[in-house]
């Protein structure tokens, strides 16, 4: 297996490196559950996340990317694989296989990594006041004195853009965009290094998206935060990520700089997304290329390449062997036989 | 952040759905009414004219209603008249007239019979310490017929009866469901939260409980309860058999909300801040499905209620001297008292019939105003 | 209604007819434990209520007890005693009542009929009455006659079927000097079957009809209701309506058809729900059904007639939920096979 070093412009510091990483869920059927066959959420994924970066996660919805965030945080037990996650220096710079650890053993892990999620109403109890909410955390994390939770709460909501005298009030009271400011600060409330954001706009309005971006990005310049950013399509992306990792059908197809992959696609899925981009520039605009069939079922997939039935650049290789993800230049990993022959549309 | 001075935003969630179940007219007056009716049986001595067991001269005396007005029409202190007994010669039926120059003036804050606090004919030892002797009730007079509802065949004051009958029947309503309610909550959420083969065993049982029709499942537990068991032993079985019956419909609601409520983000979220199972469970799970563990109590009530009366009725349930609703009824198995001395079970059918279809209506207020998130 | 060339796996469909079918075993297996625990619950056993109770007066030699237990098998184990049993009902043998020293599939035999007799009809009656009441009061909320069913709806379900009973003898005691207990007019009680018996049990029946009925009446039509309020406010019968389909056409065409299914669903368990609330009434108004039969084996300690009874009306619970279940299935794609 190969290790996968990117260059990039900053210190390159790992925080967390997943190598292999399998989430299988099996299929049961019939009188006595057999087991008749499974679905390959996550199929054999590797990536790194450096220290102080936004690692992006793109793909349709079922391509395995909110499984994958899932078995980060451990909230899903992975099949097979590690999650390596670097601690630093104040801790001893130990590296620890997540994928191992029973859930004891978690626990002093749970509060360096934090999930900020897609829904902002399921996310939230609704019979707890934002006190409550923010509080917890710190409560079970052995943080007794009601008035420092109360102090750190106040300063949280300040973070975040919210008014501290709103923490006696419930969820209820407040819109899809301040819920998620709640939900940010909750993730906050124990200094967390990696933050995996699963969706975290996709649920907002537009116009609101962009304030949460801009509070995610100035978050991260003030902690000095680490992202894994979940998102189902390219747009949202390109503004907050460093980094970006295509993923269809439970395996990465595509990862580079974000730039670069705006640019100079090298994957024809990739190509295919960037194209429903909306671009600002009305003269820039060209018809967005719709991909034919549906997306690859998990629980069976077609041989060879996943992509290959609705693959444009499809030839006769495609359709029995399996690309695998090869270096096409320095930080740019491509999934796909013709790389290197096709010429890609991309994004500018 | 627009609406920023609207009451709402600090409301909590349980005074939200209070504000629902407000608006429902009828679960409101049904409530006062029920809460009318616990205190009456709490402090049953002192609304209860006389004691229960004690017996009056009148045998089998219709009811004799309290009045203001007396025959010659002139407004006066609240009193009763004095009743004239006479026999029927051929059946020596009790036959009663109302005597007109007989007028008794009502006391109120009488002192008549001596009675205790606490459940009447059960002597619970844990009770003892409360049984505070006193004779103060809420009217009386001397010498006089204070029967508003009529005696019974020993001269036994009805209305009486029904206040004590009340302890028992609304009493062993509420509390078989909280045992059910515990045993339904603790299975049902054994169910949810762990599922595999524990979950599909217990979904098993409570199938073959519900199965089992439950009128016969009934009559066939309490029939277990030996007759000979003294007042306190049989109204604690009468309390498990009705609660062991019970619990499935709870148990099933339960399950159904934790498996809901454990896919939430929000649950996960506390995991992933490091909450401890028995926390996440404690602090998010039951808070979350108490909305519905409350319908569902306002609705189980009253139908252990009915089987209580039924059971008692049928001689199975509770028996003399324990006083409940369903064992004055027991009254009507004899036809003769149906037909001459109606006033026997129309008075305890009323109350039942009342205090059930109350509890229907809190039931249903509940259920409108359950859960406040629910779209 | 929605053809079953529907489903769209028929290995699916299958392989959930024969889940159901084994749970229904299982459900079965133990209720038959439960039944027999039931009844075995009471301190002491037959022969104790017989020597208590039942021989008045005489006296017995320990020998004496003894023999009767050992004649009635109540010396074994429990185990044993369980298993003899349910080898026995298995094969179809119920054996004898203790009490009634007759098979217990005789004494069935005798009381299952008249008890069908008032059942059967209740149950036509029920869905005949509460079904067009509950689409009438749906289509027709808040009118005056909504008021009054609802109001009669909620007196049905909140008196007790054995109180309805009561108060309908008071009143036919007081009012129309009429006796309205029992299933037949005295001079017929004994007598053999005939015509005239027949049309003498049709004139008596019409009151446990009416005292068993109300509370299902009551209870369907508050189902039929809001399902029915519900159904209208779909979009899907605003568009019908905006494309012109007559008032009677829409409804019946389709709300009429999604809200009936949870009504119809409980056809499969309303009539073993019947019998065993018959059984109250039966006693009050002194039926010669099963109720009154089942409360005295109970009392009596008859194991094999109050098991064997208990037995049968959960296995005809258990198997018409199963057919409710299927039909249910077949009526409505949208049932998840889980």
């Amino acid at each position: 297996m190969p290790q996968i070093r990117l260059q990039v412009s900053f210190l390159m510091i790992p925080l967390l490196e997943v190598r292999s990483l399998k989430k299988y869920f099996p299929i049961k059927k019939g009188l006595f559950s057999r087991l008749t066959g499974q679905v390959k959420a996550v199929d054999d994924v590797s990536f790194e996340v450096q220290v102080g970066e936004t690692m992006g996660l793109v793909g349709e919805s079922g391509c395995g990317k909110t499984t994958l965030g899932r078995c980060i945080v451990r909230a899903w037990p992975p099949t097979a694989g590690e999650i390596l996650f670097y601690e630093d220096k104040k801790s001893g710079e130990r590296i620890t296989d997540l994928a191992q650890l029973s859930v004891s053993e978690l626990r002093p892990f749970r509060r360096q990594i934090q999930m900020i999620f897609q829904d902002p109403f399921g996310s939230l109890n609704p019979r707890m006041t934002l006190l409550q909410l923010i509080g917890e955390p710190l409560k079970v994390n052995g943080v007794k004195d009601g008035g420092a939770i109360k102090e750190r709460a106040a300063e949280l909501l300040r973070v975040v853009g919210l008014r501290p005298e709103y923490m006696t009030r419930y969820p209820h009271a407040f819109s899809g965009g301040q819920r998620q400011r709640i939900g940010i600060a909750r993730a906050l409330a124990l200094n967390p290094r990696l933050i995996i954001c699963d969706e975290p706009v996709s649920a907002l309005d537009v116009s609101v998206q962009a304030q949460i971006l801009n509070l995610l990005a100035d978050l991260q310049a003030q902690f000095g935060l680490t992202y894994l950013f979940i998102a189902h399509d390219l747009s949202v992306v390109e503004h907050i990520c460093d980094r970006v990792a295509v993923m269809y059908v439970g395996k990465i197809v595509e990862m580079s700089d974000t730039k670069r992959l705006y640019q100079k696609p090298r994957h024809p899925y990739t190509e295919a997304l960037l194209s429903a981009v909306p671009k600002p520039d009305p003269r820039q605009r060209a018809e967005p290329l719709v991909l034919e069939g549906e997306v690859a079922d998990p629980a069976n997939p077609p041989a060879g390449c996943y992509f290959h039935p609705r693959c444009p650049y499809v030839i006769k290789r495609c359709r029995s062997e399996s690309p695998s993800l090869q270096p096409i230049e320095d930080g740019h990993w491509v999934a796909c036989h013709r790389a290197s022959e096709i010429e890609l549309q991309g994004a500018s | 952040m627009q609406s920023e001075e609207s009451p709402l935003e600090v409301v909590s969630p349980w005074r939200l759905m209070w504000w629902k179940f407000r608006r429902h007219k009828p679960a409101v007056i049904s409530g006062v009414l029920l809460l009318l009716a616990y205190l009456g049986s709490i402090f049953a001595g002192f609304f209860a004219p006389y004691d229960p067991l004690t017996r009056g001269r009148n045998l089998y005396m219709p009811p004799n209603p309290p009045r203001i007005i007396d025959s010659t029409g002139n407004l006066r202190a609240p009193f009763v008249y004095g009743m004239t007994m006479s026999r029927d010669l051929n059946t020596l039926r009790p036959i009663y007239t109302i005597n007109e120059d007989e007028i008794h003036p009502l006391h109120f804050f009488y002192r008549g019979d001596e009675y205790k606090i606490g459940l009447h004919g059960l002597p619970i030892n844990a009770l003892r310490p409360l049984h505070i002797t006193l004779d103060l009730h809420l009217v009386g007079a001397e010498g006089a017929p204070v029967n508003f509802f009529g005696t019974d065949q020993l001269g036994r004051d009805l209305l009486s009866r029904l206040i004590y009958g009340g302890q028992i029947s609304l009493s062993i309503g509420l509390v078989s469901v909280f045992l059910s309610l515990a045993l339904g909550l603790i299975l049902g959420g054994i169910s949810g939260l762990y599922g595999g083969w524990i979950d599909s065993l217990i979904q098993r049982v409570i199938e073959a409980i519900i199965a089992i029709p439950s009128i016969p499942l009934w009559m066939g537990l309490a029939a277990a309860i030996p007759r000979d068991w003294d007042p306190v032993q049989q109204y604690f079985a009468i309390l498990i058999v009705l609660s062991l019956i019970s619990w499935t419909s709870t148990a099933r609601v339960a399950r159904g909300r934790f498996l809901a409520v454990r896919e939430q983000d929000y649950v996960m979220a506390a995991r992933l801040y490091g909450c401890s199972q028995w926390r996440i469970i404690t602090r998010h799970l039951i808070p979350s499905i108490m909305s519905y563990v409350i319908v569902n109590i306002t609705l189980a009530v009253p139908r252990i209620i009915l089987a209580e009366t039924a059971l008692s009725f049928l001689g199975i349930g509770l028996n003399p001297p324990t006083i409940s609703w369903g064992v004055l009824l027991q009254a009507a198995q004899d036809n003769l008292v149906v037909h001459f001395y109606p006033w026997l079970w129309v008075g305890p059918a009323l109350c039942v019939i009342i205090a059930v279809l109350a509890f229907n209506f809190v039931g249903d207020g509940a259920r409108d105003a359950a859960d406040p998130f629910a779209s | 209604m929605i053809s079953p060339a529907l489903f769209l796996d028929w290995e699916c469909m299958t392989s959930y007819i024969i889940r159901r079918f084994l749970q229904m075993i299982v459900i079965m297996f133990i209720v038959s434990i439960v039944a027999f625990v039931v009844i075995q619950l009471p301190p002491g056993d037959f022969v104790d209520a017989y020597v208590t109770t039942i021989s008045g007066g005489e006296t017995f030699t320990q020998e004496t007890i003894d023999a009767l237990r050992a004649q009635f098998g109540l010396d074994e184990p429990f185990h044993v005693q369980y298993l003899k049993w349910i080898t026995n009902v298995l094969r179809g043998n119920y054996g004898v009542s203790f009490q009634h020293q007759r098979t217990v599939a005789d004494l069935l035999g005798e009381r299952l009929p008249l008890t069908l007799a008032i059942t059967f009809p209740t149950a036509l009656l029920v869905y005949l009455i509460a079904i067009p009441i509950g689409i009438y009061s749906a289509l027709n909320q808040y009118s005056f006659l909504d008021y009054v069913f609802s109001f009669i709806g909620f007196i049905g379900l909140a008196i007790p079927n054995f109180l309805f009973a009561i108060i309908l003898l008071y009143i036919g005691s007081q009012y129309f000097d009429a006796n309205v207990a029992g299933l037949f007019s005295p001079e017929y009680e004994l007598a053999p079957w005939s015509f005239a018996k027949f049309l003498d049990l049709l004139a008596n029946l019409w009151i446990p009809v009416i005292v068993v009925g109300t509370a299902g009446t009551a209870g369907t039509i508050r189902v039929m209701r809001g399902m029915m309020l519900d159904e209208m406010r779909q979009p899907y019968v605003e568009t019908a309506r905006a494309k012109g389909l007559s008032e009677a056409r829409l409804i019946f065409k389709y709300p009429v058809r999604v809200a009936i299914s949870p009504v119809l669903s409980t056809i499969g368990f309303v009539l073993p729900a019947l019998i065993s609330g018959t059984a109250i009434v039966a006693i009050v108004l002194n039926l010669p059904t099963t109720g009154p039969l089942l409360l005295n084996a109970l009392l009596a300690q008859d194991m094999l007639l109050a098991g064997s009874m208990i037995l049968f009306l959960s296995l005809l619970t258990v198997v018409g939920t199963f057919v409710s279940d299927m039909l249910l299935a077949w009526a409505d794609p949208r049932i998840q096979f889980e």
